[in-house]
């Protein structure tokens, strides 16, 4: 197997040209503490040991990699494997960031954490560890996300957070992430900012990837013991792209394996109502780093649009720019309809309910199973289960409870 | 000397400090934008800082960002605000511009054509929020090749280093934001913020303007005693909002001639 070295980023957070640091004066300085604070907490062995702990007493880990026989039947072709980060606590890969982030606060004396949420499985994932480590919890969601997510907003609630509506711009992700910054900025001394996904100013798309690289590291320990070698290709839905980053980041130097990120596209890449930042955006600054945008051509960022509130957002964390640059990962559209479709089957043929974000992710993994033989094997991350996303489904089926 | 350099030492000599007011390009009707700020002007503004509205305006309070998202509504974009100034400058080729935004429209046009159009339209010096020192080389080299002031913001928490750094990078004046929040926040030290200026005039060269939170007269006076110069935004911005449209221009004027006063009789006291 033939491997490469990697070394992303540069010491000021740079993946390339991507990335950075592009905050007003007064994030500067929080952002210098948080960076020192991380450096240490990662040399410190008693900070791993009890993140892994927690990962596997609370969490649950490791997730399991299972074979999905039935799917791998019905496309022909290539052996499908799903990694189960949807039975992980709290039904998705975002609690792995958040227990990271919240032990480094505890680290660091701060009692008051904040996030903002699209899906809502940051936001619940942020509640959930904000409970379990005793601390105050505040969390910005779009007023549009709280109408297409009213479940997860009351059992945010359940769990002690405050959930505070955006009602400005597109009312959704990248507003309430502009809020979130807002509140920190102003409480920015005892408050701690949980950002959910691979981007924000440095040092978050590192440290996020870090926290959630545990994912593609146990499959890399699996996958010989699950299927006898690794994967031909690795295949992960993309919003912000964290559960990607999560997978991909560890399998970066094995060149053998591909790797394949799925972006929304909506009603269709052209159709303009999409959220495919790396195949139809472009280089731009936004929520602290550069990186691919929806925008139009004065530069003001685009409204998106995906079925997968998860995934629809005008950026994408840098590191998937820089990969998609270097040719290392490779990005592919998966649209609502296809998703759709996607979610279910796998409900039907395995008896497993995905959210729709990880239904791109499938999607894209069906494409491309029956074109290539049957000894070849694809590892999909099945980033969250879909329960929160019954309504959606039900309502596209003209179904209402 | 730059514009900006020219007016700072004018007002030097006069024992005057600056009154910087902040409007948003725009709003509420890119017509207005013009005739306003001739009327800023009158009522004794020293230098003008446009901001250029964005869909996100992550270091700004609620009363900007509406502001921004009316100048949207109404279709303004940074070719749009370049127009502007040059529009202001056939009738006023003395007050100094200073275009305040973000960096993603600057980007879209691209650094160097932007600052090629702003000092073609008569720009003065461009503040770009989320533009760091670290992140501007490319940035601040461009403005210096069109002769544009680079103005950075500084807070509190910045550290020494920080702020000399900024020093290296700077030129007209340097933007004290005197709190630790976004635009429109409510309260202001000004013996805290007294205690800072000193140093960062003293590490940066540059004369020392100072916003966030100044919502009248009574604390841009106290402002002033202290700082080279006092940005008033969400304030005016308020007043902006609560006019109608017949009467915005002259209840603008009356504010700033209010915060006028308030600046210069902290001088006399001086």
């Amino acid at each position: 197997m033939t491997t490469i070295t990697y070394d992303q980023p540069d010491a000021r957070g740079h993946f390339g040209q991507y990335g950075g640091v592009f905050v007003s004066e007064t994030l500067i300085a929080a952002l210098d503490e948080l960076k020192a604070a991380y450096a240490e907490a990662q040399k410190d062995p008693a900070f791993v040991a009890e993140f892994e702990y927690e990962l596997k007493h609370y969490v649950g880990r490791p997730s399991p990699i299972y074979h999905a026989r039935r799917l791998t039947e019905h496309c022909g072709g290539a052996q499908i494997y799903l990694k189960r980060e949807d039975l992980n606590h709290t039904g998705a890969h975002k609690v792995n960031n958040c227990i990271g982030q919240a032990l480094l606060a505890r680290r660091m004396g701060k009692q008051r954490v904040i996030a903002e949420t699209g899906a809502g499985q940051h936001g619940v994932a942020t509640a959930t560890v904000a409970a379990r480590y005793g601390m105050q919890c505040v969390v910005y969601m779009g007023a549009e996300d709280m109408r297409r997510q009213a479940a997860n907003v009351y059992r945010m609630k359940l769990l002690g957070a405050e959930v505070r509506a955006v009602e400005s711009g597109s009312k959704t992700l990248k507003d309430a992430l502009n809020e979130a910054m807002r509140d920190w900025v102003t409480n920015v001394s005892d408050t701690f900012y949980i950002i959910g996904t691979v981007a924000g100013p440095h040092p978050y798309p590192m440290m996020v990837r870090d926290f959630q690289s545990v994912i593609g590291r146990e499959a890399i320990v699996q996958m010989p013991e699950v299927a006898g070698r690794q994967p031909d290709a690795v295949i992960a839905c993309v919003g912000g792209g964290s559960n990607a980053m999560g997978i991909f980041y560890p399998y970066i130097p094995f060149a053998d394996v591909r790797l394949i990120g799925a972006e929304a596209a909506g009603e269709g890449v052209d159709s303009g109502h999409h959220a495919a930042s790396l195949t139809a955006g472009r280089p731009g600054v936004l929520h602290g780093n550069r990186t691919y945008l929806l925008q139009d051509e004065d530069g003001q960022i685009i409204e998106t649009h995906s079925i997968s509130a998860g995934l629809d957002y005008p950026g994408v964390g840098p590191e998937h720019a820089y990969l998609k640059d270097s040719g290392r990962a490779e990005y592919q559209t998966v649209t609502d309809d296809e998703a759709l479709a996607a979610f279910h089957d796998l409900c039907r043929l395995e008896g497993i309910i995905p959210a729709l974000e990880s239904s791109h992710a499938i999607a894209c993994a069906m494409r491309l199973a029956p074109t290539l033989p049957s000894d070849r094997i694809l590892l999909v991350n099945l980033s969250g289960r879909g329960d929160k996303d019954m309504h959606t489904v039900a309502e596209k089926s003209g179904i209402h409870f | 000397m730059s514009k900006i350099q020219a007016t700072f030492a004018r007002l030097q000599a006069q024992g005057r400090k600056a009154l910087i007011p902040f409007i948003t390009a725009g709003d509420p009707d890119p017509a207005l934008t013009v005739p306003l700020m001739h009327a800023l002007v009158e009522s004794g503004v020293d230098i003008i800082e446009l901001g250029v509205p964005f869909s996100d305006p992550m270091a700004d309070g609620p009363t900007i960002q509406r502001a921004s998202e009316r100048a949207l509504e109404k279709g303004v974009t940074l070719r749009k605000v370049l127009a502007m100034v040059a529009e202001f400058r056939t009738q006023d080729s003395e007050t100094p511009v200073v275009l305040m935004g973000y960096a993603n429209p600057v980007e879209a046009m691209g650094v160097e054509v932007f600052a090629e159009r702003a000092q073609a339209a008569g720009v003065d010096g461009v503040l770009v929020v989320d533009y760091p020192p670290e992140e501007s080389a490319d940035y601040v080299a461009a403005l210096r090749r069109h002769e544009l002031d680079p103005i950075f913001l500084l807070a509190p928490t910045s550290s020494e280093q920080r702020i000399t750094e900024a020093g290296t990078h700077a030129s007209g004046y340097v933007y004290y934001v005197s709190l630790k929040g976004v635009t429109g926040s409510a309260a202001l030290d000004v013996a805290a913020v007294a205690a800072r200026i000193p140093e960062i005039r003293a590490r940066t060269g540059v004369p020392v303007g100072v916003g966030f939170g100044i919502r009248d007269a009574a604390t841009a006076g106290a402002v002033a005693a202290v700082a080279d110069a006092v940005v008033v935004g969400s304030r005016i911005i308020e007043e902006i909002e609560k006019s109608g449209p017949g009467e915005l221009i002259d209840r603008v004027r009356a504010l700033v001639a209010e915060l006028r006063r308030g600046i210069d009789a902290a001088g006399e006291k001086a």
